[in-house]
């Protein structure tokens, strides 16, 4: 909204700041100048202003002045405008109320024998400046109204209008064409601004192109009226209208401000020619008056500002002559108990018709706060007895975020949104999932079930702009359950792909492989206690792998009974499907499967004296035993002395050779003596005997 | 033998002894010194091995005790020298030989780096963590009700238009109260720990929002705030500016000033936005601050008692003649890309390794 300084000097004559000044005090106080321009010698400036939604009153040049002559102290101008004698009609114009929840005030005045013409003087100089353009004296009268008041108005062609008015609802399929020019079906809850045969305006939205103001009107009708907020919004939205007319009663327009506007504009048009007839029209529903202009006085008290403002920095504070004149200059009226002095610390508030916004006592001690200025008030700190309590599973997060930086992983953020193809093909429950109802794109559908899409896109966008080494996690919520019950779940997504994180002249580069994704997870998994943790992998007839997932180069891991999550090579299909040729590593974690558990805590064992001897077995192993079952047969041996195992090379020409070597690296050592040879040997005996039992046996 | 002979051999045991120590001296490698402990002391080859053989065998027996003198005495001088050519480790020639060029890139183990936002709202939370603040969070798709309703937004208020909101489908059949849309502000976290616990509360809310915003370098349908609630007995608009004041301080330097502006929140009242001064040209004007000196950052406000009265219905204690209670918000991507010179919100979310690492 456009504002000229010297149009507001008009109804501040006293006011002395400069025009920078008062965009500076106005802005501190809520009524924001986001610019400033000198438009020249004598022409002052245009302020370009910003203001709240709430502050509806403030949106013309007459609500700015008040908050300036409230900022100031200042006397504001009183608005009026002298009309000349009516002409007595033979009856009044008629004006009917039927929709009297939605209208609640209406005033018509006819003016006859009117020229329209061009505007001149003060309008045609302020229209100019604000670079409002010019339409013909009436349309120039009601704009002018609007901007000095802020309160809509309209003129209607008189000799168009059959009969009276009626403000009512539409009746169904009844047509209006309006202002721009659009020919609209109406609909039975419009509010409509009627004649007796047909719809002429959309009530404080837009009017009629039929009674339109033309070069050759002359008889006019001129409207001022108060429509419901919710009428006039529910009317606009349905006909995808936004006006400065529905913009005003949308947010509550001045129930007392018609008859004052309708002089405005009557007097205006009536410069350039034509007479009144009859008296002012003003037809008013005491309900919706009750509501608006005449609602019941609030209580104020002293002590409520007190308690909620603190303290100032002046040290005289806000006293009740502050609150008084403050208020008083808004446009409140206050009264205080018969007994008590003007000066007391408890008010009866009676609020001003054009503050709708105003309802209660912290409205009102906010207009203080604000009008005293924020920046007046001190910087203190409140005393806390209280303890911080941690969230319940932030430490857990932030133990596996560690690991994930040390691993040298980055953390990313990805869409929340996904397509329903790669919500299909990632969903952990491809029939929970819950779409979205206004998308952003049909490939933002629906709300993620998983994070794999997210950081598969991640990692095709890198490979597309070149980066080929890609290590990433993210942490974030997937969704599942239906639209009637969403759930959200915690999860972590990796993604892996070119040469390991490490870089050097004196090294080469090592890609990474499934095993280095496999280690991530273990390492993350040890972060928790858990009984037990297996990973295992299913055919890929079994359809239990994800199909992301390359079904033999995949693994489940599963906690304590529970599968936490799935991870391994990207399926070559979906790869080549995102035209990533290089191999990729992903997996998901389901976090709330390891926030169930309790963080791991170190637990020192006892560190053995003696010396550790290191013995490697070079085995022939049948071609489908896993390591699995010969780490379970050592450890079945439970001897003490058999300190760690590992195996240290596998050799194998294929997975479906029927044999391959493995080196297996067995380290004994004992707690309380050095082993004697034929303790190592006997031990030794038990290791070959026990990967034997699975058909293993040693390189000759 | 004769005496001839015998002074003979003492020359020899003397040249000998001088041949050792010659070779000795010149011992630069770990190799030269293992060839000096063959030649001399090797069990099949070695020097004295051959002297032994050679000579003290077969010595007369009146002088195989001086001649075994003189042998074991030569053995230890060798012996010694060995030592010493071990104990003095390679020579300075041969470490010349083993230089490295020091000036190329060292090996480095790569470290994973935290998300920039992560990184902030870490940093806000421990800010008001030395303030008294505890951490809550919420769910990211949330009801009318704690979303709009319960924050003041009434059913059909303008301020809803503010807050473009996605919604989850098929929501139509539902009372307004109940239907579901992805939050658009982390304020529903206010209402839902009030409904918990009763004051007095200190809490921060950094969590993810969403808005049905088109993208542009500052916009994001997907960005993160951070929200702050403090509500006891006594808590006032001037607590709300220390509060503010304090953490602006401890996240841009004590240098930074704040200052505040009235604006309008449904669920605040009074309400209030939050400038610092520009931490680019500390408040002189420049571009950043379209040279006006001030950073708008946040918004906040006393809580509107209206709020209050929402969370009376589970809590009774928040009645807001007794207690009060001021809460705030700040965009996270918002003071990351002031903090780390971030032009492209968009940036946040691309997962690109050039971006992140740099964070490392």
């Amino acid at each position: 909204m456009k504002v000229l300084t010297t149009w507001l000097r008009q109804y501040l004559p006293s006011l002395e700041v400069s025009d920078a000044q008062l965009a500076e005090d106005l802005t501190l106080r809520g009524i924001a100048v986001e610019g400033v321009f000198d438009l020249g010698a004598d022409n002052g400036s245009l302020f370009e202003m910003d203001i709240t939604t709430n502050r509806v009153d403030a949106m013309n040049h007459y609500g700015v002045a008040r908050e300036a002559a409230t900022i100031y102290g200042l006397k504001l101008a009183p608005l009026s405008f002298a009309l000349p004698a009516a002409k007595s009609a033979a009856q009044p114009f008629s004006v009917e109320i039927e929709a009297r929840d939605a209208c609640g005030r209406f005033t018509a005045r006819v003016l006859r024998d009117v020229k329209i013409g061009t505007s001149a003087g003060e309008i045609a100089r302020y229209f100019q400046l604000l670079e409002q353009k010019q339409i013909s004296s009436a349309v120039d009268a009601t704009n002018f109204a609007w901007l000095a008041m802020g309160q809509p108005t309209h003129a209607f062609d008189l000799d168009k209008i059959e009969g009276g008015i009626i403000i009512r609802r539409a009746r169904k399929s009844e047509k209006l064409k309006t202002l721009d020019g659009i020919e609209r079906t109406l609909d039975p809850e419009d509010l409509i601004v009627a004649d007796h045969a047909k719809p002429l305006a959309l009530a404080g939205v837009m009017g009629g192109w039929d009674t339109m103001i033309t070069p050759e009107t002359k008889n006019v009708l001129v409207e001022a009226a108060w429509f419901d907020q919710v009428a006039v919004r529910r009317t606009a939205r349905r006909h995808g209208l936004h006006t400065d007319a529905s913009h005003r009663f949308e947010r509550g327009a001045d129930f007392n401000a018609g008859p004052l506007a309708n002089n405005l504009v009557s007097s205006l048009i009536l410069a350039s020619g034509g007479h009144i007839e009859g008296d002012l029209v003003d037809v008013i529903v005491p309900e919706i008056a009750a509501r608006t202009a005449n609602r019941k006085p609030i209580a104020l008290a002293l002590s409520e500002v007190h308690r909620l403002l603190g303290v100032t920095v002046d040290p005289e504070g806000i006293s009740a002559e502050i609150v008084a004149n403050y208020l008083t200059a808004l446009g409140c009226k206050l009264t205080t108990q018969a007994h008590a002095s003007p000066l007391s610390d408890q008010w009866q508030v009676t609020l001003p018709s054009w503050r709708l916004d105003l309802e209660r006592e912290i409205d009102l001690i906010e207009e203080v706060a604000r009008v005293y200025g924020y920046n007046r008030f001190a910087n203190t700190l409140p005393s806390f007895a209280g303890s911080v309590v941690p969230l319940p599973h932030a430490t857990a997060e932030a133990s596996l975020r560690t690991a994930l930086l040390a691993a040298g992983l980055h953390e990313a953020i990805s869409s929340t949104f996904t397509s329903a193809e790669d919500a299909a093909l990632t969903a952990p429950q491809p029939a929970q999932l819950v779409p979205l109802g206004n998308p952003l794109s049909a490939e933002a559908g629906i709300m993620r079930p998983s994070l794999v899409p997210g950081m598969l896109a991640m990692i095709a966008g890198n490979l597309h702009r070149d980066t080929g080494d890609i290590r990433l996690f993210e942490i974030g919520a997937v969704f599942s359950g239906s639209t009637e019950r969403v759930e959200q779940h915690p999860a972590l997504s990796i993604g892996l792909t070119g040469s390991l994180g490490q870089s050097g002249p004196s090294h080469a580069p090592r890609a990474y492989d499934f095993y280095d994704l496999k280690g991530i997870v273990e390492q993350l998994i040890s972060r928790f206690k858990a009984k037990s943790v297996y990973f295992d992998s299913f055919p890929a007839e079994s359809g239990l792998t994800p199909p992301w997932l390359h079904p033999y180069r995949a693994a489940r891991v599963v906690v304590e009974g529970l599968t936490a999550g799935w991870f391994g090579e990207l399926h070559p299909r979906e790869a080549t499907a995102r035209k990533i040729k290089e191999k990729v590593l992903v997996g998901e974690l389901w976090l709330d499967r390891l926030y169930a558990l309790s963080l791991a805590k170190p637990q020192v064992r006892e560190l053995s004296k003696f010396q550790p001897v290191r013995r490697d077995f070079s085995l022939f192993v049948p071609g489908q035993v896993h390591w699995s079952q010969i780490d379970a047969a050592l450890g079945s041996l439970s001897a003490p002395e058999l300190a760690s195992w590992q195996p240290r090379e596998i050799r194998r020409e294929g997975a479906s050779s029927a044999e391959y070597s493995l080196l297996l690296g067995v380290t004994f050592q004992a707690l309380d003596r050095t082993l004697r040879d034929e303790e190592l040997q006997s031990l030794s005996q038990s290791v070959v005997e026990a990967v034997s039992s699975l058909g293993a046996r040693l390189r000759s | 033998m004769t005496n001839g002979e015998t002074s003979d051999l003492n020359q020899k045991f003397v040249q000998l002894e001088a041949e050792a120590r010659q070779a000795a001296s010149s011992l630069g490698t770990p190799e030269a010194v293992e060839n000096f402990r063959l030649d001399w002391l090797g069990r099949k080859q070695g020097k004295l091995k051959h002297l032994s053989d050679a000579w003290l065998k077969s010595a007369p027996a009146e002088q195989k005790r001086e001649i075994g003198q003189r042998f074991n005495a030569l053995k230890a001088t060798v012996e010694s020298l060995l030592e010493t050519a071990l104990c003095a480790g390679p020579s300075d020639a041969a470490l010349a030989a083993e230089a490295l060029d020091v000036t190329l890139p060292g090996t480095r183990r790569l470290t994973g780096a935290e998300h920039p936002i992560t990184r902030t709202a870490n940093e806000l939370i421990s800010i008001f963590a030395s303030l008294g603040y505890s951490v809550g969070i919420g769910p990211e798709v949330e009801t009318d009700y704690y979303n709009f309703e319960s924050m003041n937004f009434p059913p059909g208020h303008p301020a809803r238009d503010t807050q473009d909101t996605l919604v989850i489908a098929n929501q139509e059949r539902k009372p307004l109260r109940d239907r579901l849309l992805l939050r658009t502000h982390t304020s529903p976290v206010q209402m839902r720990t009030m409904e918990q616990q009763p004051p007095p509360i200190r809490i921060v809310i950094p969590g993810k929002v969403h808005r049905n915003d088109a993208a542009d370098a500052t916009h994001s349908p997907v960005f993160h705030q951070i929200e702050g609630l403090c509500v006891d007995t006594n808590i006032t608009f001037s607590d709300l500016k220390g509060t503010l004041d304090y953490a602006m301080k401890a996240l841009f330097g004590s240098s930074v000033k704040t200052r505040f502006f009235p604006s309008f929140f449904p669920f605040t009242e009074p309400s209030a936005d939050v400038q610092i001064s520009c931490i680019f040209c500390s408040g002189k004007g420049c571009r950043r601050c379209k040279h006006s000196g001030w950073i708008e950052l946040l918004g906040c406000g006393m809580v509107d008692p209206a709020v209050f009265a929402f969370a009376a219905e589970r809590q009774p204690a928040y009645d807001p003649k007794k207690i009060s209670g001021f809460a705030f918000g700040m965009g996270i991507e918002r003071i990351a890309m002031m903090k780390y010179g971030i032009s492209e919100i968009g940036q946040f979310y691309s997962g690109d390794m050039r971006f992140l690492e740099q964070f490392a």
